[in-house]
């Protein structure tokens, strides 16, 4: 066996990549046919409504992966992911709102709320925002750095457990007062929205949603590819050991830190992507992206899938936001009781998830199997 | 003839009484009003006020009522119903005069008897009245009632009315063509104390175009100097107003975050939902004031006295609930117990949603709550902030002594330092943890309380708290009561502070990075519990 083959069979066996592939297939070809091709009101049309809303859960689907690999199998709840994924997404924000170019309600060069503000140029951190690729690296970079430098502080303070939680929910809730203010320069309470083109391509056409929605997929696809190889390694095996006994593994001779500040940097990486993915397709960033709530909400995916389990979040992030999208057209006042509810029983019951409940499940009957064989043999 | 005699006593009697009323003015100023060149009516409005004699209100309500009337260009008369009388003297004249002529009021002369009107009640009896005429003068006063103030300043006795007709004086002197007055009355500010006399001053110091509104640099300068000197004279009032919020924010945070630090602090739950403990006490404030306002209507300024063990009782109800029904299970596992607390705070925040609507509700100040004591001419110290001030000391003294003097105390703090070796002295730490987090609960109920006398009272009341709290706590140091109060404080402070250089979302800003920065540096908060576990 090549060492290539050997990483892919290391990720997942057979059957887990025959799922992955037929998930491809669905993403990359069944959603484009049935969108782009089918007629409106055939039987597999897909709706516009309904790519928008696959697509916006994918991204949540990447920010759980990024809290899985954070809080599932390194053992450090964050309450400030919300915080970063907004990060990501003002800065590809930034970036569109350029794009608008005089489209906007003044026809300036500037954008509406810079005009309304009196201002008449552009602040520092706005320079070179117009091109793309500068403002896919901030993407990546300053969510990066920002988590970097705060857990860099963090990790070798030894902030842990509930302290660090606290501490992020803190950071976070300290930029979104940021950002609602006015003078910071992005957009206020309103934020950013009335993105007109991306690349130079209408936002706002089927054809262009579609390409994001592959793309979301695609990044999906990868960052779950991504995640399996870090948990799959040596690196991701002393992770899971800091979960389970930090003062063990620094006795052992590993220095924690290292790894905390990689991971949680890599998960906060992630995030930013997710936030970018994120913006266009929605068409709006705006501070409260950043309340804390957002950010609770995103562990709670990680728990209903299960925890450890990098599908679960996947599947969790699903669950919760079609629910919530469903709640909220069918019942508005019960979603807050639902979600609630689901926290509270999802902590007391489900503590694997859902995963882990189909897990429990699979091994009771393999057990009936057993114990049926071997009352069968011994008569 | 009876009737003869009666009609005639009756007619003695009206002589008499009109007799009674009469009065002398100055026969030329008398006519100057009613029938000189504009500006001499004005002059002559602002002499015949300062004399404060009777009859001037008689002939200036006339005058605005348009029954003057000027006989042959030489006798001004009252007329009213066929009857006239001299204005000047107040004597009945009879028969009515031959060539008379309606005096007239434009409306420059309108305005200075108006205002004139208002003055003459600068030295009425009753003090309200007194207090309305300065009003009246604040909006406007000519030059004319400066000798009806200086009059009435000499009299007034009420330290409020004196000061507001000081400031009233000076800015009429203060727009006065005599640069000599301008300069007395710009010397004359600096010894006051009133916060209004420095837009006053500042006025004078503005530009209008090109020219400064005071022609005159010496005035300029006596009036920076004068500016100097009340403002390091108000300067002391801001500190001290600027040390009272300070000190009030904190005694709020040190309410919110003195249950926490029990739950938190001592039990070591994360409880989420704090902040919705702290709601439900300020919505059972709601509800014991509306069932006052309905039942005991007489007894309304009081029912906070009923408010009090309700909002306790209804929080503690709720949190011991909570610790039966869902905490108590997770005890161990804080990440998990944050969310599930979580959860809880979101269907508390909902229910009531449901039950009182989304929007705020009316919480009324008792009575005796409103207003403010005035310690300073610009420190005016709100009687709800006094009043939570000493309520935060009285549940702080409440709960030390609970803690420390009580077998219920003595055992949450023995399960607390080691719950095995409690329980094996007999202690039941089932119901230690209970009764403890009620007490937790029942304290974030009487935050909520409180706060209901100084904020809106709404479903996200809560939120609003949350974060605060969890940092009082944390930068106390967690199982420290003392920390708990220093760091409130301390915040409450800082915050206000900050606030005045910064203003309010900044300083917040900062507070919130300047506690990340400080947990970095001392993990444990300010007053740590010494320790040797290797995991602490």
């Amino acid at each position: 066996m090549g060492p290539l083959a050997q990483t892919v069979t290391r990720l997942y066996g057979r059957r887990g990549w025959s799922v992955l592939a037929a998930c491809a297939v669905i993403l990359f070809a069944l959603f484009p046919l049935a969108n782009l091709a089918m007629p409106k009101g055939s039987l597999f049309y897909i709706s516009d409504y309904t790519v928008a809303l696959t697509g916006k859960i994918m991204c949540y689907a990447i920010v759980a992966l990024a809290m899985d690999l954070i809080w599932g199998y390194t053992g450090i709840l964050s309450l400030g992911h919300g915080l970063f994924f907004a990060l990501g997404g003002y800065m590809m924000g930034m970036h569109l709102m350029r794009m608008i170019g005089r489209e906007g309600q003044y026809q300036s060069e500037l954008p509406d709320f810079m005009v309304f503000l009196n201002w008449k140029a552009y602040p520092w951190y706005w320079s070179f925002t117009e091109h793309f690729w500068y403002s896919a690296l901030l993407v990546v970079l300053v969510p990066g750095l920002l988590a970097f430098v705060f857990g860099f502080f963090a990790f070798r303070s030894r902030i842990k457990g509930v302290y660090f939680s606290i501490i992020t929910q803190a950071l976070t809730f300290a930029f979104m007062l940021l950002f609602f203010r006015n003078d910071t320069g992005f957009g206020g309470n309103n934020g950013f929205t009335d993105f007109k083109r991306i690349l130079g391509y209408h936002v706002a056409t089927s054809q262009t949603r579609m390409a994001l929605f592959m793309l979301t997929g695609a990044v999906l696809i990868l960052t779950l590819l991504f995640a399996r190889t870090i948990v799959a390694s040596k690196f991701g095996r002393v992770l899971t050991a800091i979960r389970d006994a930090e003062s063990r593994v620094m006795f052992s001779g590993y220095n924690p830190v290292h790894y905390k500040l990689a991971i949680w940097t890599a998960s906060a990486v992630i995030c930013g992507i997710a936030g970018a993915l994120y913006v266009p397709q929605v068409g709006i960033i705006n501070p409260s992206e950043m309340s804390p709530a957002n950010s609770i909400e995103i562990a709670i995916w990680v728990a209903v899938g299960g925890r450890g389990s990098l599908v679960g979040a996947i599947l969790g992030a699903g669950i919760v936001n079609f629910a919530k999208s469903w709640f909220t057209v069918a019942f508005p006042e019960y979603w807050l009781f639902f979600l609630g509810l689901l926290f509270i029983l999802v902590t007391l019951y489900l503590p694997q998830g859902v995963v882990g409940a189909f897990d429990e499940i699979r091994r009771r009957i393999e057990e009936r199997k057993l114990g049926q064989a071997v009352r069968g043999s011994a008569a | 003839m009876p009737t003869r005699t009666i009609s005639a006593a009756l007619g003695l009697a009206l002589l008499l009484a009109w007799a009674g009323f009469a009065w002398a003015l100055p026969a030329d100023l008398v006519l100057a009003v009613a029938a000189g060149k504009s500006d001499e009516q004005v002059a002559a409005v602002g002499r015949l006020v300062v004399s404060g004699d009777a009859g001037v209100e008689a002939y200036f309500k006339a005058l605005l009522d348009g029954t003057v009337q000027v006989a042959g260009g030489k006798r001004v008369l009252l007329v009213k119903d066929e009857q006239a009388a001299d204005a000047a003297t107040g004597e009945k004249v009879a028969p009515l005069p031959e060539g008379l002529e309606d005096a007239v009021v434009n409306n420059r002369l309108r305005g200075a008897l108006e205002s004139a009107m208002g003055a003459l009640k600068l030295i009425s009896p009753d003090r309200a009245e007194r207090l309305a005429a300065v009003k009246t003068l604040e909006d406007g006063a000519g030059e004319e009632m400066l000798p009806l103030i200086a009059k009435a300043l000499a009299a007034e006795a009420d330290p409020q009315i004196k000061k507001s007709l000081a400031l009233v004086q000076a800015s009429v002197q203060l727009k006065s063509a005599d640069a000599a007055m301008r300069m007395a009355a710009v010397k004359a500010l600096a010894a006051s104390d009133n916060p209004n006399t420095k837009t006053l001053l500042l006025g004078l110091l503005e530009k209008k175009g090109d020219n400064f509104s005071e022609p005159d640099a010496a005035i300029r300068a006596e009036a920076q100097d004068s500016l100097k000197a009340v403002q390091s004279r108000l300067s002391v009032g801001e500190r001290i107003s600027q040390v009272f919020t300070g000190i009030s924010l904190g005694s709020i945070l040190l309410l919110a975050a003195l249950g926490l630090a029990i739950t938190y602090g001592l039990m070591g739950v994360i409880n989420m939902a704090h902040g919705e403990l702290i709601m439900v006490g300020a919505y059972s404030a709601y509800v014991v004031q509306n069932l006052f306002r309905t039942q005991l209507p007489g007894l309304f300024d009081w029912y906070l006295l009923a408010a009090v063990p309700a909002a306790f009782f209804a929080s503690a109800l709720v949190g011991m609930l909570l610790e039966r029904a869902v905490i108590r299970f997770l005890y161990g596992r804080p990440l998990e117990t944050l969310l599930a607390t979580w959860g809880i705070s979101l269907i508390l925040m909902q229910s009531v949603r449901s039950f009182f609507g989304a929007q705020n509700v009316r919480v009324e100040n008792p009575v005796w709550m409103s207003g403010g004591v005035e310690i300073l001419a610009n420190v005016v110290l709100p009687w709800n902030r006094v009043v939570i001030i000493g309520f935060a000391l009285a549940v702080l003294l409440l709960m030390w002594f609970l803690l420390t003097r009580t077998r219920l105390g003595l055992f949450v703090r023995a399960v607390t330092q080691n719950r095995s070796m409690a329980s094996c002295v007999g202690v039941p730490t089932a119901r230690v943890d209970t009764l403890a987090f009620g007490l937790g609960s029942g304290i974030a109920g009487l935050a909520g309380c409180a706060l209901s006398q100084i904020g809106n009272v709404g479903p996200d009341l809560g939120q609003t708290y949350i974060v605060d709290s969890f940092m009082v706590v944390v930068l106390g140091g967690v199982g420290q009561l003392a920390g708990t109060v220093y760091a409130a404080l301390g915040l409450g402070m800082a915050n206000k502070f900050l606030e005045a250089w910064s203003g309010a979302v900044l300083a917040k800003i900062a507070i919130l990075a300047f506690i990340i920065v400080f947990i970095q540096k001392r993990p444990q908060g300010m007053f740590a519990v010494k320790g040797r576990m290797a995991d602490s």
